[in-house]
């Protein structure tokens, strides 16, 4: 694995030969557990770890919801309070699976921007990202269905008005949006499907992270300097890395600990901040709430999706282009997926020949703007869609896109970089040189 | 310089995340009222809550109901803890769908601690054992939802101010009398004004007067819709503090397995500065 | 691992360990709830006991009443059942124990011993036949005057003790006790 010069495993009893001979399954999880990571990783390094606690976490909590739990329009909402009063530690199973979620999507969004910041995606680590990027579709498919079982408002209108972007889609659109409903409206058929979809898409999930981390253990962990690991013996790759057991499992195990101080006690003391009060009132076909707002970590993409109306020019132009095939509606839907688009890309349209942001001065500046214009974004999702809140969401959504379509590939040319260090090893010891000690690090 | 950025990113994004700006209407106002349970260890008032309950009885039940709060929970450890004879009589008041073998569809039977609260008997009245929850008091600023991090998500409050916020006028509209209320989103509420003080008499003398009764009543409806509230906030406080402790052993276990690999960086750096 | 020339490595060991074993628990405290979460729910745990109002049963009729999922038969037994229970002796029983969660598990099958009251007019039992689990006929069916199961052919007489056929015991009687006169509580 990884290519790196590396002591492998050696079966030392003979139940361990044997085995090996049969299933190489201890060699397996001894080359994993054991394989040369960057010695310079720093705390952006950590979230990994937390994604697969979160992973595990909703697995675990979600299949002893689904025990308690009943997917049918009549008996969902009451089901969930039942969880919540009479299943012992029910109410604790259900905020944790909830926060959880939110745990999740935090965690994604800061492992995501370390590897647009480090430059995580470049070559050779592109399926790696791409894989990463698939991840995140399969997690945001699912936490959208997850939210329509517990059938409340927000449920059931955020399914609605979701399910009803399939629709925009020229041509199949409606046909489309029937399938996917089961009908021609949400409703129980739609309940049901979405449950069982909630529940199969993790493991589909895990399968992805399975080979994420494949990928990566073949081209060996990035790390903030942007250098490779020297791989020219093993007394060179010694002197860039460390063991990942134990160095980097317990730094992990540190930092999860650390987050989950902060996880519990927001599912102890404020489980409700992230969701939303219309959720505890039960669906209802013939009442929509006063503002529809999907859950925090949708709502740049709810953003983005909102603010290409119709008097948009952009809009009108790709209107008249396709003789009016390309709607606002339709725009908007093709606005958010691209969104996302572009960002799987991001391998082919970086043009900079540096991979890591540390050294590329100009780009630390334009990077700042995306992380700025991705929390605006948020608060934009999140207000009504009206002036001024519309056309903040319309400058944000056209920063997203420029910054991946034009900033990006143009930067690689005219950005000088700045000196970077030539191994790992030299990083290392720069950090620690004559500075006082940092905790833990 | 991540960990600052990761530091703002966090506290804006925690900030920022309420959906629920526009939860229940942007145009009541809602009063910031104390109640025992908030905070890391607050608790339910027993007393309240049977204060509360009674107020229910007497006034709200005849139109709203708490179709998912079972009778007997009135007796659970952390709630009103009533006694379980006296909860054994008290759900005999209310009628709930006899489901008995000989039963015709639309036959009723006195409901036993077992069975829920009926639902509300006007269609109109909204189930309130999560209104407590379904609604938010407080918003903003401008959809940052730092309100909310200070004072909490206000449903309790919110009920408290929609009680107390009658101001008397009423109005017509399309054959339905509206009654002007400071709290509620659109101003003007179909509900008539439950409450008007002294409505409930309480054995041990407690106080009665409107705003006595409105934060009873919101204290009971906060019960209702959270019974587990006391058991969640002791195990978020276990859960807490066992994490420190863990990541303080962790802390101390990271920096001593680190310990010789930076101790050599730190010899090789000065080697590196000598030769310099 | 590493190596420890200026570290106490007692120290270090006891670190190790103690990380190791507060993991140990937090993990233990985790698994706790997932498994806990699988014994019967405050709904379910409601229902072990229930109060079944007798009033309205006559003398020498039986009512059914579903309790913790399985079916309960409460007989107002007549002279005629009572008599005949108490006429018959413990030597011709097949099964000699009482089967009463309301008595020590060796009291013997008599009449007494398995009637609620001292009168024995009323009798409280398991509706599911000891051999396979099958709801037996009951108002005098059988060779016994009693219950007769019809799935196997178990006969049991007036106070549900078996006395024919493959069932190898007397139908059990539940914990049952007068609320007052006119209820009965199960368990």
């Amino acid at each position: 694995m990884s290519g790196i010069p590396h002591d492998h495993y050696e079966p030392k009893t003979s139940f361990e030969r044997w085995l090996d001979q049969r299933l190489p399954i201890v060699r397996l999880i001894y080359d994993t557990i054991m394989i040369p990571t960057p010695k310079n990783l720093n705390w952006m390094w950590i979230w990994g770890i937390v994604l697969v606690f979160c992973l595990a976490l909703q697995i675990v909590t979600g299949i002893v919801l689904a025990m308690h739990y009943t997917p049918h329009i009549d008996l969902a909402f009451a089901s969930v309070e039942h969880i919540m009063r009479d299943v012992n530690a029910g109410h604790m199973l259900r905020y944790l699976h909830a926060n959880g979620a939110s745990l999740f999507f935090f965690a994604v969004y800061v492992h995501i921007f370390r590897g647009l910041y480090y430059g995580s995606y470049k070559s050779p680590r592109e399926v790696t990202w791409i894989i990463g990027m698939l991840i995140y579709l399969a997690m945001m498919a699912t936490a959208f269905m997850g939210y329509v079982l517990p059938w409340g408002q927000m449920s059931f209108w955020g399914a609605t008005v979701i399910t009803g972007l399939f629709g925009a889609i020229p041509w199949v659109g409606e046909a489309l949006q029937t399938w996917l409903l089961g009908g021609p409206a949400v409703d129980n058929p739609t309940l049901n499907r979405f449950f069982s979809l909630h529940y199969l898409l993790p493991f589909v999930i895990a399968a992805l992270v399975a080979l994420h981390i494949w990928a990566f253990h073949t081209t060996g962990n990035s790390n903030p300097a942007g250098v490779e690991v020297r791989r020219g013996s093993k007394e060179e790759a010694e002197r860039d890395t460390l063991p990942f057991w134990p160095y980097f499992v317990i730094k992990d195990l540190f930092a999860l600990a650390v987050v989950l101080v902060v996880f519990f006690a927001i599912v102890g003391f404020m489980p409700n901040y992230l969701g939303h009060p219309d959720n505890y009132t039960e669906a209802n076909p013939l009442v929509t709430p006063a503002h529809i707002v999907p859950e925090w970590y949708f709502l740049p993409f709810y953003a983005i999706l909102r603010a290409f109306t119709a008097d948009v020019w952009v809009v009108q132009l790709a209107s008249w282009i396709t003789g009016g095939i390309v709607n606002a509606k339709f725009f908007g839907v093709l606005a958010m997926f691209g969104s996302i688009i572009v960002m799987l890309l991001v391998p082919w349209l970086d043009t900079s020949r540096v991979r890591s942001g540390r050294y590329r001065p100009m780009f630390k500046w334009w990077f700042a703007l995306l992380v700025l214009d991705f929390i605006v974004l948020m608060w934009a999702g999140a207000m009504p869609a009206e002036p001024p809140y519309s056309t903040i969401a319309l400058i944000g959504a056209a920063y997203w896109f420029a910054y991946f379509l034009v900033v990006l590939p143009l930067l690689g040319v005219i950005e000088k970089p700045l000196p970077q260090p030539s191994t790992i090893e030299e990083d290392f010891i720069a950090h620690y040189g004559g500075a006082n000690d940092t905790p833990a690090e | 310089m991540m960990i600052r950025k990761l530091t703002a990113t966090a506290l804006t994004t925690l900030a920022l995340t309420t959906g629920s700006v526009f939860a229940s209407g942007a145009g009541g106002h809602t009063e910031d009222v104390a109640f025992s349970f908030e905070g890391p260890f607050g608790t339910y008032d027993k007393l309240q809550l049977q204060r509360g309950l009674k107020i229910y009885t007497e006034v709200c039940s005849s139109c709203h109901g708490l179709k998912y709060v079972p009778i007997r929970t009135l007796s659970d450890p952390g709630g009103p803890e009533l006694p379980e004879d006296w909860v054994r009589a008290y759900a005999a008041q209310f009628e709930v769908p006899d489901d008995s073998e000989d039963a015709e569809p639309g036959d009723t039977r006195p409901a036993k601690p077992s069975d829920h609260f009926p639902e509300s008997a006007d269609p109109n009245a909204p189930d309130l054992s999560l209104m407590a929850k379904a609604r938010a008091g407080f918003h903003g600023p401008e959809g940052t939802g730092i309100n909310q991090l200070i004072k909490g998500i206000g449903g309790p409050e919110h009920i408290y101010s929609i009680l107390t916020g009658f101001t008397g006028e009423e109005k017509e509209e399309a054959g339905t009398t509206f009654y002007e209320n400071k709290a509620f989103s659109t101003g003007w509420i179909s509900m008539p004004p439950p409450l008007s003080g002294e409505d409930v008499e309480f054995d041990d003398g407690a106080p009665n007067d409107l705003h006595s009764e409105a934060k009873d009543v919101a204290a009971f409806l906060m019960w209702a819709a959270e019974p587990k509230m006391m058991a969640r906030k002791k195990a978020g406080f276990v859960a807490v503090i066992m994490l420190i402790i863990f990541s303080s052993l962790l802390y101390l276990t990271n920096k001593t397995l680190w310990m010789p690999v930076k101790k050599q960086a730190k010899e090789a750096a000065k080697k590196a500065a000598r030769k310099a | 691992m590493s190596h420890a020339e200026d570290y106490d490595s007692d120290r270090r060991d006891f670190l190790y360990y103690a990380t190791a074993g507060v993991g140990t628990v937090l993990t233990g405290a985790a698994v706790w709830p997932l498994i806990d979460q699988m014994n019967p729910s405050a709904d379910v745990k409601a229902l072990s006991s229930i109060r079944v109002p007798i009033d309205g049963v006559e003398a020498g009729t039986q009512i059914t009443v579903k309790w913790r999922g399985k079916p309960v038969f409460i007989r107002r037994r007549d002279q005629e059942d009572i008599e005949r229970a108490r006429k018959t002796k413990i030597e011709d029983l097949v099964d000699p124990l009482a089967r009463n969660a309301n008595l020590p598990p060796d009291a013997p099958a008599t009449d007494e011993n398995r009637t609620l009251d001292e009168k024995g007019e009323w009798l409280v039992e398991m509706g599911v036949c000891t051999h396979l689990g099958c709801v037996p006929l009951g108002n005098k069916a059988g060779d016994f005057g009693g219950w007769f199961c019809p799935c196997h052919g178990s006969h049991y007489d007036s106070a549900g003790r078996i006395r024919k056929g493959p069932a190898p015991q007397n139908l059990p009687i539940p914990v049952a006790t007068f609320v007052d006169e006119n209820t009965i509580k199960l368990g």
